[in-house]
């Protein structure tokens, strides 16, 4: 296997910043690191950054060099980072940043967008890529990756006058495989810039003519509420993340009626499953026989994967295995067959119980999502001391609508017509928006 | 408004949200023959938290009181509670 920056593409591959462009091509005889890249050989490295740019830059010039590279998501302080140093058995850091004082012992190595020429030394070995997902805990999950796992979906002929964008962070599994995609494929790639607001992120992907992007259906329904949502005309649309409702992909339809609109299911521990072309919700349930490369079967009504993409294991040690005896994951992602179509029900571990009764929050929502005039909505639950808890719902109108007793009866009512009388929120609130976490999901948790 | 009457508005509209025929108000009226179920009067105990700012059952589960049958019952449970 190639490393990273070997890939004969790479030269193609720009990365557009709001403070420049970078040509990752420039690395083959640059360097971004303070110290020779040949001193990190064979070491495992955290790489530990406030800049994507930075991230991604150590990650072309450290592949097949050091043994194993720690992509840390923003987020990680300085107490976590110690608990990923500690886990990952790592002896570098790599950072734009200055070492937290008493924060670790490993050798601490500067990196910075101003290149400096530096001998590359050929690489030698498969590189561990290490992923941080959110555990139950509050602590990270580190998932052990290779290059091979995190690429093998993508096809590395690209479309001519390609530029990809993404609304993700690339130090996370969404954003990173947009960002092997562009490396691989020789495509210009725009960034996010940290903590970019979403309208000058499009103001920025409309200047750069991006042609492919991509974000959870709540990046896009974030954007399609704002006016710059206009100025961009992407011929290809992906979405992951979350459930793709039929909502936003119709909506995503009217806006961008050029655009070809994909849905993936994808996570971080079950790599790049598939993707759903024909802009419905779900998928088909011929998936489960025909996919190239990708086994799928529902077990206990989980959908479980296995393929040359799987994350191979954890690193944390009171992990249980990431694989099940048959080489299987499980994504804790329930699915419903209805018609021939399997429709993802939520997570196995976001199921609320009413008087005994179970509803998916994501089930509510996806009705709600319908009506005429809700941008967004969120379910929770409520205790109570009659059935133990009961739906609620917060719900963001679109601009121009106003809430209030009297929508709050029709939008019941426009639950009551399809869901079973526990599912329908008893309390409606409507807030002004809805909070996204740093992976663009809707926070559904304290 | 009394909070009877806030009450009595709230066994209303859940009523006609769920399709439920209530039975005529009464005080007596045991409260599982009001024509509502539990999940209708889990709905009416949320709206009433609300909007009355009382949630008065964890509080009487707390002090091991018992809780209201009848509709009378109900309805001295909030007002206390209310003007706690």
């Amino acid at each position: 296997m190639l490393s990273l920056g070997e890939s004969p593409n790479l030269p193609g591959c720009m990365l557009c910043t709001a403070n420049g462009d970078v040509p990752l091509g420039l690395l083959r005889t640059n360097s971004c690191l303070d110290a020779a890249a040949s001193s990190l050989d064979g070491r495992s490295v955290v790489v530990w950054t406030s800049g994507l740019v930075e991230a991604a830059m150590a990650l072309v010039e450290l592949d097949g060099i050091a043994s194993r590279l720690v992509l840390c998501p923003p987020g990680i302080g300085p107490d976590l980072l110690a608990y990923v140093i500690e886990t990952a058995a790592a002896d570098v850091v790599v950072s734009d940043q200055t070492r937290p004082e008493g924060a670790c012992t490993a050798t601490w190595i500067g990196c910075q967008r101003e290149l400096h020429p530096a001998y590359r030394p050929a690489p030698t070995r498969a590189t561990e890529w290490v992923l941080l997902t959110s555990g139950t805990t509050g602590l990270p999950k580190l998932v052990v990756h290779s290059l091979a796992s995190l690429t093998e979906a993508i096809r590395t002929e690209a479309a001519p006058s390609t530029v990809w964008s993404t609304f993700y962070d690339i130090r996370r599994f969404g954003g990173l495989q947009i960002f092997l995609r562009a490396a691989l494929t020789g495509a210009p790639f725009l960034l996010t810039d940290v903590q970019e607001p979403v309208g000058d992120f499009l103001a920025r992907a409309a200047a750069c003519s991006i042609t492919h992007i991509s974000g959870t259906p709540s990046h896009w329904r974030t954007a399609l509420m704002n006016p710059n949502a206009k100025l961009i005309s992407p011929r290809y649309i992906r979405l992951s993340g979350e459930i793709a409702d039929q909502t936003i992909l119709n909506n995503l339809s009217a806006a961008y009626p050029e655009a070809q609109i994909v849905h993936a299911f994808a996570s971080t521990e079950a790599g790049v499953a598939f993707e759903v072309t024909d802009c419905l919700a779900g998928f088909p349930e011929k998936y489960l026989s025909a996919l190239n490369g990708v086994e799928m079967k529902i077990q206990n009504g989980s959908m479980r994967i296995r393929s040359g993409r799987l994350a191979m294991r954890y690193l944390n040690r009171d992990q249980a295995s990431l694989l099940s005896s048959d080489g299987f994951v499980d994504t804790g992602d329930l699915v419903d067959l209805r018609d021939g179509r399997y429709f993802f029900m939520g997570r196995r571990d976001g199921v609320i119980n009413i008087g005994g009764l179970k509803v998916h929050p994501e089930e509510v929502e996806a009705v709600m999502n319908r009506y005429p005039g809700v941008l967004v909505s969120l379910v929770r639950t409520r205790r109570n001391p009659i059935t133990g808890a009961v739906v609620t719902a917060d719900v963001a109108l679109r601009s121009g609508e106003t809430g209030g007793p009297e929508l709050e009866r029709e939008l019941i009512g426009f639950c009551r017509a399809s869901l079973a009388a526990h599912k329908v929120p008893a309390v409606i609130k409507f807030v002004p928006r809805l909070v996204l976490s740093e992976t663009g999901k809707l926070i559904r948790h304290g | 408004m009394p909070t009877r009457t806030v009450i009595l508005s709230h066994f209303e509209q859940v009523a006609k949200e769920q399709d439920k025929q209530l039975a005529p108000f009464d005080d007596n009226l045991p409260l599982l023959e009001t024509g509502l179920d539990s999940l209708c009067l889990a709905i009416v105990v949320a709206r009433l938290e609300d909007q009355l700012g009382v949630e008065p059952f964890s509080a009487a589960a707390a002090e091991d009181l018992p809780f209201p049958t009848t509709i009378g019952e109900f309805v001295s449970f909030y007002e206390v509670a209310a003007h706690a």
